[in-house]
């Protein structure tokens, strides 16, 4: 006869390796679609089989929490725009961390003695768990725009110092000296206002870093609370998120040409760096003309930005390029790791137009075959493509990698109108002698070109 | 038991095995990955069941309660945005399936 235990362990095991090769799959474009179902078919066999559980009560209570929580999630996830991804990712991820401390809570409070290094790992579990739950929330409202300003003062960075080493000792005393009640509730307060502190100075641009780096943290979280619980499952999945997480906080953080100290510990641009004066002028072309110059070109680049995405253009941009393919242009797109609003969110929302990823190509890639493009055609896009960074040593932006758009032939920029992009500096290609710009709307610019080409 | 230096070759492991799943991924990949290791750690979901399910006084069962709502919405919430995401990546061979 099999035991019960057995049955619990060998389904937490199997969600382990399903989570794992879900993961794997989830790392390539082709087998990415199935990852997610492999991962998916993992999490509802550790569910089912966790009311299985010995020693459990409160089944009612407990189905009617997954209930709430599921359909709450269920229904906001599938109506959620897929320009606002990065603020919902935030948001279930602080969720996650919340359950997290939750755990940790119970644990702490239902007073079993769980030795030095369990203690340990369930009060360390509880402070991480619980500053990436308000972390995260602060990231979803800043993202969302509900709060707008980057609270920044004199002495934040000591504030914070004593927040963490307030949360530190109370974390030790917990462990060592068996706090009460209050003690643990005075814990999980100091390390939820940590979670504020930490992120309210951090600007919108920052965001995606630190909502990849929170999703790492609730990772590890998710791990520590698996020791305490002796839950295998919790452990392996927690710890391979903790690590893959740090590490794609880390690839982020790099295309964006900021170290992680630097996003967390100061604002973007506060250095003041005086930028050179820009000098030349914009000079505007017309529809009509760009419409002739790509319907003749062989090879044709779009730079798509987020610009292009608030404008909802890219159905527009997509129809436009099957026009140009059909007339025997080569169309390609040439992403910036940056574009959007994090890594990857451009190819999200160009594969919603329709976009094959196989046309999609990252900055190493698609940046020698500038030189050869006719035309490089770049919507709402802005600082990604500022020739600055390559040659201004004095530019706040200098050093960050960006798409050669100026070595095109020609250049052609569709821009609302003519100010500067989030980091306000003046961008030096708008200016170049073979660079036109198209005045207007992304959306309705590209309709207006999709005739024009039409009619040639 | 998972206990001692067992529970340490298991986190030491699963950190490797993280950290290599990740290694070579490209940045088209980057959100939806994001998202999907985001949908991952939901497992909490499972623990926050163990807590809830053992929770005996009204602000045990409370927090658990609490909990489980939370790691709920991770998890399901994860799974949606995830397969949303990963939904509308097709190849230019694949068109309309």
């Amino acid at each position: 006869m099999i035991s019960m235990r057995s049955v619990i362990e060998a389904s937490y095991f199997i969600a382990a390796i399903l989570f794992i090769f879900g993961l794997k799959r989830m790392s390539s474009p082709v087998t990415a679609r199935g990852g997610i179902i492999w991962a998916g078919a993992g999490m509802v066999v550790a569910t089912l089989v966790t009311f299985l559980y010995p020693g459990m009560g409160n089944y009612p209570l407990m189905m009617t929490a997954i209930f709430i929580g599921g359909v709450a999630a269920w229904v906001s996830g599938k109506k959620v725009a897929m320009t606002d991804m990065p603020q919902m990712i935030a948001l279930y991820n602080g969720m996650g961390g919340g359950a997290a401390a939750a755990i940790a809570a119970v644990e702490l409070l239902g007073g079993e003695d769980h030795g030095l290094v369990f203690g340990t790992l369930a009060v360390l579990g509880g402070m991480i768990g619980a500053v990436s739950f308000s972390g995260s929330l602060i990231a979803f409202a800043k993202l969302q725009g509900i709060m707008r300003r980057n609270f920044r003062f004199s002495g934040q960075q000591v504030l914070n110092l004593l927040l963490l080493a307030a949360t530190v000792a109370t974390a030790a005393y917990i462990v060592l000296a068996h706090g009460d009640v209050n003690i643990v509730v005075i814990f999980f307060l100091l390390a939820l206002v940590l979670g504020v502190t930490m992120t309210v100075p951090i600007g919108g641009a920052d965001m995606p870093v630190v909502i990849s780096l929170y999703n790492a943290l609730t990772g590890l979280a998710v791990a520590f609370e698996g020791f305490v619980l002796q839950n295998a499952a919790m452990i392996i999945a927690g710890t391979v998120v903790g690590a893959a997480g740090s590490l794609l906080t880390q690839l982020m953080a790099k295309a964006m040409n900021r170290s992680l100290a630097n996003v967390l510990f100061s604002g973007f641009g506060e250095e003041d760096g005086q930028a050179s004066e820009v000098s030349g002028s914009m000079k505007p072309i017309e529809a009509a003309d760009v419409a002739v110059m790509m319907a003749f070109a062989n090879k044709v680049l779009i730079i798509p930005g987020y610009g292009m995405a608030v404008a909802q253009a890219q159905h527009k941009v997509w129809e436009l390029t099957q026009l140009l393919k059909s007339r025997g242009v080569d169309v390609k797109f040439a992403i910036h790791p940056v574009a959007g609003r994090m890594p990857g969110h451009m190819n999200v929302l160009l594969a919603e137009a329709g976009v094959p990823y196989d046309i999609i190509y990252d900055e190493d890639e698609i940046n020698p075959e500038f030189p050869t493009a006719d035309v490089a055609l770049i919507i709402g896009a802005n600082d990604v493509v500022n020739p600055a960074a390559r040659n201004d040593t004095s530019s706040p932006i200098y050093g960050m990698p960006i798409l050669n758009a100026d070595y095109a032939k020609n250049v052609i920029v569709i821009k609302r109108g003519q100010g500067t992009g989030f980091s306000g500096i003046e961008n030096a290609l708008f200016f170049l002698d073979h660079t036109r710009m198209l005045y207007g709307d992304g959306q309705a610019m590209a309709s207006e070109l999709i005739t024009e080409v039409k009619s040639l | 038991m998972i206990d001692g230096f067992i529970a340490l070759y298991i986190f030491m492991l699963a950190a490797f095995v993280g950290y290599e799943v990740i290694g070579r991924v490209p940045s088209i990949l980057h959100t939806p990955l994001m998202s999907g290791s985001n949908f991952i750690h939901g497992i909490v979901l499972v623990g926050a069941m163990v807590a809830l399910g053992r929770a005996d006084t009204t602000l045990e069962l409370a927090i658990g309660f609490v909990g489980v709502f939370l790691g709920a919405g991770n998890a399901v919430g994860g799974y949606v945005v995830t397969e949303r995401m990963l939904e509308m990546f097709k190849s230019s061979k694949e068109k309309d399936s």
